[in-house]
């Protein structure tokens, strides 16, 4: 069953995007970087951990949950040690997509010729 | 009146795009993307006995690895143009605007090519991330306190 809620809370927010994306002249980077704000805001008060219980997979892998990681992290770390725990906890678990992503980009920029 | 003939004019020759078709075909990709991410969880959570969360972790590097691989090979730009949002929302997308950006400078060289470039496209994802976080983070923290 979760499959499908995976599913269709992707879907949900990919048709958002495209619908945005038709409708206005933002460009797709314009309307990644709102899904993250959007995110971010979200998870202000647990929704968005609640929505990641419910579907899964399906809510981590839109960008949003890139929105939703920042915050959670700075929030994790932030109970701890008081305000300056929002510095330091902002890139606890999201380091590993931005990470990846830096090295392997990278790597594979030495290897692979651009093709047009 | 001039000008507004002009508009009337531009806006009857400018080809019509189907947005329903459009829309339809984001939903598709991106629910098969939602999909392959809960399969990928499930999968690895079921053969390394790790936590979800460590799981859904491994899920993130091998989609962002995956879409760096597929945009160095080629293939990625086409199927973006025919799904658009629906690889662009993925976490997919962050990984084609880092690469790409990174093999079309990289004819200027290590640093001043890839080193300086590679955040050009998916640098304000990043940046407007943090400073939302940061903003939203010290509201919670005033008004709850924690």
């Amino acid at each position: 069953m979760i499959y499908v809620y995976s599913f269709l809370f992707a879907g949900f927010v990919c048709l958002l995007g495209q619908i945005i994306l038709d409708n206005t002249k933002l460009t797709p980077g314009h309307v990644t970087t709102l899904f993250v704000v959007i995110g971010t805001f979200l998870d202000m008060f647990g929704f968005y951990d609640k929505v990641i219980l419910w579907v899964g997979g399906g809510a981590l892998v839109p960008i949003t949950s890139f929105g939703h990681l920042l915050i959670h992290g700075a929030l994790a770390r932030a109970s701890d040690i008081g305000i300056m725990g929002l510095a330091m906890g902002m890139f606890d678990l999201t380091s590993t997509g931005i990470i990846a992503a830096i090295v392997f980009s990278f790597i594979f920029a030495l290897i692979f010729k651009p093709r047009d | 009146m001039e000008k507004n003939k002009y508009k009337d004019l531009v806006a009857q020759h400018t080809p019509k795009e189907p947005r329903l078709y459009h829309g339809m075909i984001a939903f598709l990709t991106g629910g098969m993307m939602g999909v392959i991410g809960q399969f990928l969880i499930d999968i690895y959570s079921y053969y390394f006995h790790i936590s979800t969360s460590n799981a859904s972790v491994f899920m993130i590097i091998t989609l962002v690895f995956a879409g760096c691989l597929l945009t160095a090979l080629g293939f990625f730009d086409k199927w973006v143009s025919f799904a658009r949002a629906g690889l662009i929302i993925p976490i997919t997308g962050f990984a084609h605007a880092m690469m790409s950006a990174a093999l079309e400078y990289r004819k200027e060289g290590l640093v001043t090519g890839i080193g300086a470039n590679m955040f050009k496209l998916a640098g304000s994802v990043i940046i407007f991330g943090v400073v939302s976080a940061y903003i939203v983070g010290f509201i919670r923290l005033i008004v709850l306190g924690g």
